[in-house]
């Protein structure tokens, strides 16, 4: 198990919070939260050690363009595939923007 | 069940946790209580570098089922095998503690426990077992007052000390993809011996121990199928019921009338056991 941090630009606060996915095998969970305008930060503790490259390859192209609302994300994964951990991001801001952010 | 039914049904299995909460109250309703953004992870698995859930495995869910004050209590499968850690367990029994709190002060709070669960948590060894025996205190507390549901819908199923469990609770409801037992295939198989119980084979797996054969053992109470509108519609059929004139877990000399009379001679077909107990417990 290793943990890991990222920071990266972004617009204005998430305008909620909510959660997706489960910390089963091959799938993950992601909890994502307002935070203060311009910053993400994204918190990975993850099964499967020694891919803080590929991780951050995976949320730069994620998050890089810094085009997407301000959050905390923390993320809990259990050796889900970079396509499976990069819907599960995309869900969590469609949840978001879709409920307001009821969990 | 044909290929259309099939793919315009809203499954049950295929919900996780937080969504089988959510679908089991009225619309509008559910509150979820000691939720992921409070952060109750578990502090055991994290010790032994595992991967550890914001909810630990547990959902609660408050709200009103058919009008009535309830809370779910659902256990989500995918994570550690819906293993009863420290926390889960808390969450559990703190919930039904309340509920029972709430029957005392009048208001008839109801509680359902969704059981997609191996039983105790390895990692949490002694602190598992603890919590699990809480749990099953509380059912007994609560059931006094309004029947407790559980229900099990698969894939998972309930074992370990979550079917004792599951044996307390006033009505069962599974489905036909669900099973119940005290030990899991592959537990019998390593402790007894192949010839005791061959864990490969399916049939006889879920012959003996499938949602569809406990129902008629009179281990379970409905046997539903896979869909999000008979399970709730099967849960709130038996809180309609009331508690039941005697409580299954109150039965248990019947039950051991019956086994004393298995003959251990063969191994039993999935017809033997329902011949058995529905001979000893009419």
């Amino acid at each position: 198990m290793e943990r890991l941090e990222y920071e990266f630009a972004a617009g204005q606060p998430a305008p909620g919070r909510t959660v997706c996915g489960v910390v089963s095998s091959g799938d993950l969970e992601v909890l994502l939260e307002p935070a203060g305008a311009g910053r993400t930060l994204v918190a990975v503790q993850t099964s499967v050690d020694g891919y803080g490259a590929t991780w951050k390859a995976l949320l730069e192209r994620v998050f890089g363009a810094g085009g997407l609302p301000a959050a905390r994300i923390e993320i809990n994964d259990n050796g889900a595939t970079p396509g499976v951990v990069r819907m599960r991001i995309e869900q969590a801001y469609e949840q978001v923007a879709a409920n307001g952010g009821k969990p | 069940m044909s290929v259309e039914q099939l793919l315009k049904r809203d499954s049950f299995i295929e919900r996780g946790a937080r969504s089988r909460a959510q679908a089991l109250l009225d619309p509008g309703t559910c509150r979820e209580l000691a939720g992921p953004f409070e952060r109750l992870h578990s502090p055991w698995l994290a010790m032994q570098r595992l991967v550890t859930q914001a909810d630990d495995g547990v959902v609660v869910a408050k709200g009103r089922l058919d009008g009535r004050p309830a809370v779910v209590l659902a256990i989500e499968g995918g994570f550690q095998g819906g293993s009863m850690g420290e926390i889960g367990a808390a969450k559990i029994a703190g919930a039904l503690e309340l509920a029972v709190r709430d029957n005392e002060r009048g208001l008839p709070t109801q509680a359902v426990i969704l059981f997609e669960t191996g039983g105790v948590r390895l990692q949490e060894a002694n602190l598992g077992l603890a919590g699990i025996a809480e749990i099953q205190s509380a059912i007994v507390a609560l059931r006094r007052h309004r029947p407790v549901i559980g229900v099990s819908a698969g894939t998972v199923g309930c074992y370990g000390g979550m079917s004792i469990a599951a044996g307390l609770c006033s009505y069962f409801v599974m489905t036909r993809e669900a099973r119940l037992g005290l030990n899991g295939p592959q537990v019998i198989e390593q402790e007894a011996g192949v010839a005791e119980f061959d864990a490969r084979q399916r049939a006889l797996i879920w012959g003996l121990t499938g949602g569809e054969q406990r129902t008629a053992a009179r281990l379970a109470d409905a046997c539903v199928d896979d869909d999000t509108g008979a399970v709730r519609a099967a849960v709130i059929d038996l809180f309609a019921r009331g508690l039941p004139a005697v409580h299954r877990s109150d039965r248990a000399a019947d039950f051991l009338a019956c086994l004393a009379r298995v003959d251990t001679a063969r191994q039993a077909t999935a017809q033997d056991v329902r011949d058995l107990y529905s001979k000893g417990l009419e």
